[in-house]
């Protein structure tokens, strides 16, 4: 079982947690090239290693995280409000 | 009869040993050892075509360039040993009864190349042709069931939709009463469809292969990519150097990361699929059962053993380890198709990487480093495809044109926003 810590919730089942994917910034779709949309759409880093990427707390405060986890050994790092700069 | 061109007596001549019956019975009272089925090679400074990766596509894309195109100084690099990856993770269902017209004429070649496989390959792979059952639990199930049988009727590919009472008498285990949890309202059944021994598969190919004079480097793992002047150059690996005009890339779960090497992105993210197996049984199901609403497909192998597969983790992860979560949600989805196997115990359970595309369908062929080819994305269906993913991409190495069966898998479909969405695959709950 993976444990995510929920910034609002603390550790909670992963079962509980949508994964939504690598955290991405999203260019604006009024200067954007359809080359840049299509790249922001499709293609992903999917490293074997850490990784930055964005989970939402479906079945329970239903906000988004930030989370740092390793996609080998599913270890996390950290995991911070998916807003936050810090 | 020869199906696809590829037995001649040249070939079997060839191989170290000839499997026959009587050839079992004189090992089996002398205690002769039988020779090893391929050879083990130094590795070579350069060979004309590097495949990565040694499971069903990199051997058969191998075998089919020796064999079908002449091309014998090719190397097949793996890692691990051969067949290590998904092409041993699978759950070994084979059928083409999928959605998009192409989607249905590509896997149905590549049925049609198993079909005749054991004669091709002097090797026996146990294909055993016994049906596949798609389950329908609601009216959009149905619906989309309807309109994959129509598809494949119109490609000449046989599959019907039929009711309970016909499922009832072809697996009669299942509960289509109107009491389950999630009643059955219809199937697709699809008679060509079946399971194989899938390690058969990829060691007659490299035994195949190897006749021909592929070297196959089991252990080799790849460092590193050479391109310069946006051509491929050569292979590093922990066992030397190669300098090559051609590398295939087919390493399945891992191909960004052999992608990124070359500097070609790939639009595939890498999650892991869990498989389990029983204690063996008495024989008692005759077909593959498939429940995309329950996220299980449930088939009992010639030994007795009933395999049970089920959708993507629902999260990337390169990890292998079985989950509890996965078992206890598997336990119970069987359990409601099949409840006479309440007391039935589970032998193991495992994983194996699925590499997703967007569209739920492969990527193949060219990319924009020169010599660089793909055979990726191959999700929850690569096993399947092999035959004929290896006959079309050693077609297009052999030719330098990517041939009409895989035109529409090509990378550059994500630029041109030219999907082909694949809503048959077994990832894709209806």
């Amino acid at each position: 079982m993976i444990l995510l810590p929920c910034a609002w919730c603390g550790p909670r089942d992963a079962g509980e947690f949508q994964h939504v994917g690598e955290a991405l910034t999203r260019p604006d779709p009024r200067t954007a090239t359809p080359q840049e949309w299509r790249t922001y759409l499709y293609l992903r880093d999917n490293p074997c290693g850490w990784t930055t990427e964005t989970w939402y707390h479906r079945m329970g405060c239903r906000r988004y995280i930030r989370v740092e986890r390793h996609t080998e050994t599913n270890e996390i790092r950290s995991a911070v409000p998916a807003g936050s700069t810090a | 009869m020869v199906a696809n061109g590829h037995r001649s007596p040249a070939r079997r001549a060839a191989y170290p040993a000839r499997y026959s019956a009587l050839g079992l019975l004189r090992r089996g009272l002398t205690h002769e050892e039988w020779p090893p089925a391929w050879h083990a090679h130094a590795l070579k400074g350069s060979y004309d075509v590097v495949i990565v990766g040694g499971g069903v596509h990199g051997l058969a894309a191998a075998y089919y360039l020796a064999a079908n195109h002449g091309i014998t100084d090719v190397a097949v690099l793996d890692k691990g040993y051969m067949g290590s990856g998904g092409s041993g993770r699978n759950t070994a269902i084979l059928r083409s009864n999928y959605l998009t017209p192409e989607g249905v004429r590509f896997y149905d070649r590549s049925i049609e190349l198993y079909r005749t496989l054991a004669a091709d390959l002097d090797y026996n792979v146990m294909f055993s042709r016994r049906g596949h059952l798609t389950l329908a639990h609601n009216d959009s199930s149905l619906r989309t069931m309807r309109w994959r049988a129509e598809v494949n009727k119109a490609e000449g590919v046989d599959s019907e939709v039929i009711g309970p009472a016909e499922i009832k008498k072809l697996a009669p285990f299942l509960d289509v009463s109107d009491e389950a949890r999630y009643p059955v309202l219809g199937a697709l059944w699809h008679p060509p469809g079946g399971i194989i021994r899938h390690d058969a598969v990829v060691w007659g190919y490299a035994r195949g292969a190897d006749a021909l004079g592929v070297h196959i480097h089991q252990n080799t793992e790849v460092t590193g990519i050479d391109v310069a002047e946006g051509r491929v150059r050569g292979v590093r690996t922990t066992r030397g150097d190669i300098t090559t005009p051609v590398v295939l890339n087919a390493t399945a779960g891992w191909s960004t990361l052999i992608a990124d090497m070359a500097g070609v992105a790939l639009p595939i993210t890498t999650s892991p699929l869990q498989a389990a197996v029983t204690e063996p049984v008495k024989p008692f199901l005759s077909t593959v059962i498939v429940s995309g609403t329950l996220h299980v497909y449930i088939s009992q192998t010639d030994r007795g053993e009933l395999v049970f597969g089920a959708s993507v983790d629902p999260f990337t992860s390169y990890s292998m380890r079985g989950s509890l979560e996965f078992i206890e949600g598997l336990a119970g989805h069987v359990l409601e198709l099949m409840p006479a196997l309440t007391n039935v115990r589970l032998l193991r359970q495992w994983a194996g990487l699925c590499d997703m595309t967007p569209d739920f369908s492969p990527v193949m062929g060219p990319t924009p480093v020169d010599g660089f080819l793909v055979d990726a994305g191959w999700g929850t269906y690569g096993f399947k495809a092999g035959p004929v993913s290896g006959e079309a991409m050693a077609q297009c190495i052999a030719s330098g044109k990517t041939p009409e069966i895989i035109a529409a898998f090509g990378l550059d479909r994500f630029g041109e926003g030219a999907l082909v969405g694949e809503k048959g695959a077994a990832a894709v709950g209806h």
